[in-house]
């Protein structure tokens, strides 16, 4: 089995896992981080959205394997401490998650967005998010905490 | 997903030895259709050469009016391309807007054209921009890579490692998107090239082609209208539960005239 190495939330980590194993499982059961939820496990619903190297991608459509050496970012790597993150502040005091299963993969894709691109709008939001299902909210107060996050995020 | 044996060459070189030597190896790129395929076991190669790791394959460049971009850039790093955006802002547009974010930041434009799916965006870019595929054996004119539903000019072992587009004097790309997996439930590109007008349509038949009858007609005048008087056969057309035959064969004119008007 390869031996595959990464670097999740600024900690070196190892593991020898099969080929065929996903991101995803390496992340949530060989490093024991399960804040990265599957959800749909066929790249549409964006509950497993991590970074690798600074970009969102979906964790059960990337084998472990090719994110050998990368630099990867979870949801527990957010906060500082008991500190929140500013897009987490804003989801929870806009109301921004029901049952909370999408909500590791919202935030990791609303951070990457508001790194990306500035001065965020209302469509520009719903268009990007287009990778992220939510089965509760009915998004608006999702799109709503993503404008807010961003703008606390200096965007 | 089945086991398999994983390769990470440092040059194309190095992966078509380690596909030489795989009994059913595969190319691995972006991932983003091959990995789903695997899951479902539609697919079970006993070896994944992946690209990723192959330096030569990334990166665009511009030169004399022909943008060229190397086979493992992303859809995210075409799209915001500024370099793509000045010289073809209708193919950087397309990129950006092809499934969804994280599948943009995954997906590859090599792995989108040798993967050639019916309703893809890629194919019909390189098809109404008249772009070169470069693989590691030879150049390919676009009109004579699609070959059929799923179905390339590659080999086995090819590697396409760049695609080159002459920018038009003007294009655009339309599509009416499936909205659940987004892929063109028709997608229209018109471009305006010093070989006259090319029109290219995804998603309407079994592979990308060619619109002979809407490029006879914009030749002659180029407007919405003239899209009118142009009659799209609806014998070839895909059926399924989200469009029948003549329903996509009208999203073909009413993509085509919203291309038009957009090259102004």
């Amino acid at each position: 089995m390869p031996t595959v190495s990464m670097t999740v939330n600024g900690k070196a980590v190892s593991a020898d896992v099969e080929a065929r194993t996903l991101l995803v499982h390496y992340i949530r059961d060989h490093i024991g981080l399960t804040g990265t939820h599957v959800g749909c496990d066929t790249s549409q619903c964006g509950a497993c959205v991590v970074h690798v190297n600074g970009k969102s991608v979906k964790s059960c459509s990337t084998l472990a394997v090719q994110a050998e050496g990368a630099d990867v970012a979870t949801i527990e790597g957010l906060a500082n401490g008991e500190e929140l993150h500013p897009m987490q502040a804003a989801f929870k005091e806009n109301h921004g998650l029901q049952c909370g299963f999408c909500t590791p993969g919202m935030v990791m894709s609303a951070v990457d967005l508001a790194n990306n691109m500035k001065n965020l709008d209302e469509a520009t939001i719903r268009e990007q998010l287009d990778g992220n299902i939510c089965r509760c909210t009915g998004y608006h107060n999702i799109v709503k905490s993503i404008k807010d996050g961003a703008e606390r995020m200096g965007g | 997903m089945y086991g398999f044996d994983y390769h990470r060459p440092g040059s194309v070189a190095d992966a078509t030895s380690a596909l030489g030597g795989a009994d059913d190896g595969k190319y691995l790129a972006g991932g983003q259709t091959l990995l789903a395929t695997m899951k479902q076991r539609l697919a079970a190669p006993s070896d994944l050469v992946d690209l990723g790791g192959i330096a030569d394959l990334k990166g665009i460049s511009v030169s004399g009016g022909t943008v060229t971009i190397g086979a493992t850039t992303t859809h995210a790093e075409v799209a915001a391309s500024a370099d793509v955006q000045g010289a073809i802002p209708s193919l950087a547009a397309l990129a950006g807007d092809i499934g969804d974010r994280q599948v943009r930041n995954a997906g590859t434009i090599g792995g989108s054209l040798a993967n050639n799916d019916p309703a893809a965006d890629y194919p019909a870019a390189i098809l109404a921009l008249g772009a070169t595929v470069t693989t590691n054996k030879r150049e390919i004119a676009a009109d004579d890579f699609i070959k059929g539903l799923f179905e390339t000019a590659l080999e086995e072992d090819e590697i396409i490692t760049s695609v080159s587009f002459p920018a038009p004097t003007s294009g655009a790309y339309m599509k009416f998107k499936q909205p659940a997996s987004r892929f063109a439930l028709v997608g229209v590109y018109v471009a305006k090239t010093a070989d006259g007008v090319r029109v290219a349509v995804t998603g309407a038949t079994s592979h990308a082609h060619r619109g002979p009858r809407l490029e006879a007609a914009l030749n002659e005048n180029f407007s919405a209208s003239a899209v009118d008087g142009v009659e799209i056969p609806v014998d070839h057309m895909n059926v399924d539960i989200h469009a029948g035959a003549e329903y996509r064969a009208n999203l073909v004119k009413v993509m085509a005239k919203r291309a038009v008007e957009a090259c102004g």
